[in-house]
């Protein structure tokens, strides 16, 4: 059983800051959805209002398309897995698991049955009764999803669960995750502020940036055709050129920048004379001049070689830093520090889009 | 009339709350806290009227109208009881007078003598116990290791187990005509006849310090403790003496557990009733047994009453006074 | 180096000095229980002897005393521990002006002189009670008041050790179990009830020891009744006996039993705590090899 969850013009306001403005996003049911921003986008403030915790200052939640104004946490259909899990320290594994159903009434044998089950779908087998502070990271997170699962919510909410492991772990319990969504088939809405998790694991993900959702879409789109210049620099690394459009027309942009003229698409239609900002990701570059509007003159700073893939940083005009990345099977040669280079890339993958904030680095 | 006064002494405590709640609702709504639930709500409805009953009939019944009634009974005349209530039972500052004036024209030297006596012999006990106590409470918040720290603060504690009285006891023994300390004297032949500790008030001094060493001790050591031992390195390493450190680093860190432990030690002196009921000199008179005896002797209410609520203005316009010039909050004292 | 060791050497004769300060007394009085003199002597040692403690024993008004004592530690136990948690979880969910209105409310007990506390409840509930024969026959009792003369500041006590333990409650706790379904009221017993128990422990020993050793709020409120303490004062005022002293015996020999079990039951809580840590050590390290 899973259940959609809708945002209608979600607003929420602590006195002055608004932390959430005006959201409005449609997640269907049985979706992996991600919510993906840097800390204090409003990410885990959307998470805290649908599952019950804060009142939108304005707008409604609809989970399963009923309306949640007025329910409370503990009468949603909902389970949200917490960013330090807040698994209950007194209490033992088993207790912790079926701590939903104790609430219930539901009697202690029914209880046991439906703890070791679940002890068996998280590879704790006969663990019940151990205490949380015995368990490692990795068994205390799976605790903490078997707890929330118990209850057999219709949606699973995540708060960036996987942060406290390290990153060998983290990798793992990616798709230990998706495994078990898939088996269990309910709504899971997971923030996150690592771009690397929303894109493997989701099947949508909403970039978020100041409490405004930027864009939603699945990996890929949110990848190659980043919606403002907020999405193009967070999501993966990328060059922003900022300047004006000096030429344009439906399907490309000309933008005066400090390296002179760069060419790009055009998405959203700039005019000419609107400000821009022109990017470039790093691996769209090849070490070679091209076209005169997609070359850029620069010096080495520093080469990182990184196995599967060179880094190479460069200083343009402006002392602009611009990051290439090569790729192992290239042929090209490697320049070294110190060297001048002409880069260049093919204009289909440079994007021109409005003037708008960048992520900071 | 008189009636009247103790009626309305029977309202105040229902407009307090009356504000009290006001204002509660207030900065809840203003506070724009989207995360706010109603109080039962929160509590549940019948958790939420217990936590109520119990908290309304502590701070009303326990605390606030008692102080009121005292206050009241203190602006009444000393009448036998048919007579309260009655006509001559009017509202007067008889009794705050009778501090001040004695019935037959001449100034109240004892009593005022008392006041002014137990004020400043708590203030000299306060300064004593600081003395004391910095040194070993610094020792144990910064050099002693943990093993030892607890070592000590069992042995800190176990002694307060036994009540005040007994201790109280205890220093009356050693401090006695026939006590041990007077046996040791006079055995050494640093004495003919005996010192009387007791008379000239060496004993109710000690006795004070005694009973509340403890409650200086462990504001101090809670403040030093959480010292970060670098800054103390760091000031050495500038090749500050010693008790530049101290004066520099340590005392401006500890300050709430200082004024923590001077007010309440300073407090507890100035109210003390066992320690100057047994070892005070005979020739000494203490406030609080000044009201005491009011109390138990002349069953005179009212003026106990007044003296009472003297006693308590005085304490906690010193305390406040002590407080400004440390520049600590009363907040940071009682934690 | 040298310097060094003379500061160590005075900081050592300075805690001597203040232990004996504290011991001292104590130890002197201990040894005038088992010696027979009847006026309280040290030394010289004449005999030893325990007839003080049957003494002591066959003291009928310090036995009294004794029973009241424990009767009234229950009773402000009763009251002040409730009041005081009940008065802390208000206190946490209350605003700023408020919330110093109310604190400077439920914390004035500490900073009035017991003696005054003790005299105003007197006069109070007097009056209070005195409004019909009844309530004044059956409540206007030494035994009642001194109940509520000592609950106005011990819950005041018990208010500062729930509020310390409060600060360290992990809301998402509370929020968890909201999330799984529990009603408000089950956050309370399920949650937050166990993580207080160490506060409540606390505030039982903390409020029955304040109890039975209180004097000044009680020799005022427990009218013609008494106390263990008022009994002694009576007796310390009257005069001396190597009883006492016997009493102060009984007293120190529960005190460091006390004082043992709490510190084999902290002993053996770390033990736990390291024996969990030690588990959870290994699972981790387990987890490690399978995930790489």
């Amino acid at each position: 059983m899973s259940a959609g969850v809708e945002l209608d013009h979600v607003t929420v306001r602590f006195g002055d800051f608004t932390a959430v403005d005006s959201a409005t996003l449609d997640i269907r049911g049985g979706e992996f959805f991600s919510f993906l921003g840097p800390s204090g986008c409003g990410k885990t403030t959307i998470l805290r209002t649908v599952s019950g915790f804060l009142n939108p200052s304005e707008g409604a939640v609809r989970i399963g398309g009923k309306d949640m104004a007025g329910i409370g946490p503990n009468k949603r259909p909902t389970a949200l897995i917490f960013q330090n899990l807040a698994l209950f320290p007194l209490m033992s594994v088993a207790e912790n698991i079926t701590y939903g159903l104790r609430v219930q009434g539901i009697d202690k044998a029914t209880r046991q049955k439906k703890a070791d089950e679940l002890l068996a779908l998280i590879a704790l087998k006969g663990q019940g009764n151990k205490l949380v502070s015995e368990l490692s990271g990795g068994q205390k997170q799976r605790v903490a999803i078997a707890r929330a699962l118990c209850v057999q919510p219709k949606v699973l909410l995540l708060d960036e669960p996987l942060s406290a492991l390290d990153l060998k772990l983290r990798q793992h319990m990616r798709n230990e995750l998706r495994t078990i969504q898939r088996m269990v088939g309910i709504t899971f809405i997971y923030i996150t502020h690592d771009q690397g998790e929303a894109l493997t694991m989701s099947d949508r993900i909403a970039v978020m940036s100041d409490g405004v959702i930027q864009q939603v879409g699945d990996g890929k789109a949110v990848y190659d055709e980043p919606a403002t210049a907020f999405v193009a620099s967070f999501v993966g690394e990328n060059n922003p050129f900022a300047g004006t459009v000096v030429q344009a027309d439906p399907s490309f942009a000309l933008v005066e920048t400090q390296f002179g003229r760069l060419l790009g698409r055009n998405p959203h239609g700039l005019e000419q004379g609107a400000r821009a900002i022109l990017f470039v990701r790093p691996e769209s570059f090849q070490l070679a001049a091209g076209a005169a509007e997609t070359t850029l003159s620069s010096t080495v700073k520093s080469v990182a070689f990184e196995g599967n893939m060179t880094h190479v940083f460069l200083e343009g005009a402006g002392k602009k830093d611009i990051t290439v990345t090569v790729g192992r099977h290239a042929a090209t040669r490697i320049p070294e520090q110190g060297e001048t280079a002409a880069i260049s890339y093919d204009p289909a993958l440079g994007l021109a889009l409005p003037e708008g904030k960048l992520a900071r680095e | 009339m008189p009636v009247s006064s103790r009626l309305v002494a029977l309202i105040v405590p229902f407009v307090v709350i009356a504000i009290f709640w006001l204002m509660a609702r207030r900065e809840a709504q203003r506070s724009q806290d989207p995360t706010r639930k109603s109080y039962f709500e929160r509590n549940g409805t019948t958790l939420g009227i217990v936590f109520i009953l119990l908290v309304a009939f502590w701070t009303l019944f326990l605390v606030v109208l008692p102080y009121l009634y005292m206050v009241v009974e203190s602006f009444h005349p000393t009448l036998p009881p048919p007579k309260r209530g009655g006509p001559e039972d009017v509202l007067t500052l008889a009794q705050y007078k009778s501090l001040v004036v004695l019935p037959t024209g001449g100034t109240n030297v004892t009593h005022m003598g008392a006041f002014v006596f137990s004020i400043v012999a708590s203030i000299a006990v306060t300064a004593l116990n600081f003395a004391i106590c910095y040194p070993l409470a610094y020792y144990m918040a910064q050099a002693g290791s943990a093993q030892k720290v607890r070592l000590v603060m069992l042995g800190l504690i176990v002694p307060y187990w036994v009540n005040e009285i007994l201790r109280a006891f205890s220093l009356r023994l050693l401090l006695a005509s026939k006590g041990l300390i007077n046996q040791a004297l006079m055995a050494i032949g640093l004495t003919d006849a005996p010192i009387d500790f007791l008379g000239n008030n060496v004993g109710l001094y000690v006795g004070l310090s005694y009973a509340y060493l403890l409650i200086m001790i462990f504001p101090l050591y809670n403040a030093i403790e959480s010292l970060d031992k670098n800054q103390i390195e760091a000031a050495r390493d500038l090749g500050a003496p010693w008790w530049r450190i101290h004066w520099d680093v340590v005392i401006p860190y500890a300050k709430p557990g200082i004024a923590s432990g001077c007010t309440m030690v300073f407090m507890l002196c100035a109210g003390s009733l066992a320690a100057p009921l047994f070892l005070g000199g005979p020739r000494t008179l203490w406030f609080t047994s000044v009201i005491y005896n009011f109390f138990f002797q002349a069953f005179n209410w009212p003026r106990g009453a007044a003296y009472s609520f003297i006693l308590l203005i005085a304490c906690i316009a010193l305390v406040m006074l002590m407080l400004r010039l440390f520049k600590v909050s009363l907040g940071e004292t009682i934690k | 180096m040298k310097s060094a060791w003379v500061l160590r050497g005075m900081i050592g004769f300075y805690i001597f000095l203040f232990f004996l300060y504290l011991f001292g007394p104590l130890m002197v009085m201990g040894i005038t229980a088992f010696n027979t003199p009847a006026y309280p002597q040290a030394w010289p040692f004449e005999e030893f002897t325990l007839d003080w403690f049957v003494k002591l024993w066959n003291h009928r008004a310090m036995m009294e005393g004794l029973q009241n004592s424990i009767i009234i530690g229950l009773g402000v136990v009763a009251l002040s521990v409730p009041a005081g948690l009940a008065a802390s979880i208000i206190m946490s969910q209350i605003y700023h002006r408020a919330r110093s209105l109310y604190y400077l409310v439920t914390i004035s007990p500490l900073l009035t002189p017991g003696v005054i506390i003790g005299i105003s409840t007197v006069i109070f509930w007097k009056d209070v009670l005195s409004v019909t024969e009844f309530t004044k026959a059956t409540f206007y009792d030494g035994m009642i008041l001194a109940v509520f003369g000592q609950s106005s500041f011990i819950s005041a006590y018990c208010l500062l050790i729930f509020m310390a333990r409060l600060t360290r409650f992990d809301r998402a706790q509370e929020e968890a179990a909201l999330d799984l379904g529990a009603s408000y009221p089950q956050v309370f017993w399920h949650i937050l009830l166990p993580f207080l128990k160490p506060a409540i422990v606390s505030a039982v020993v903390i409020a029955f020891l304040s109890s039975f050793e209180n004097y000044n709020t009680t020799t005022f409120a427990i009218l013609a009744d008494k106390t263990l303490v008022t009994v002694l004062a009576g007796e310390v005022r009257q005069g001396t006996t190597p009883a006492l002293s016997a009493l102060a015996v009984i007293i120190i020999g529960i005190s460091l039993v006390g004082a043992l079990v709490y510190e084999v039951l902290k002993r053996r809580e770390q033990a736990r705590t390291v024996r969990a840590q030690r588990a959870a050590i290994l699972a981790e390290r387990v987890e490690a090899e399978a995930a790489a």
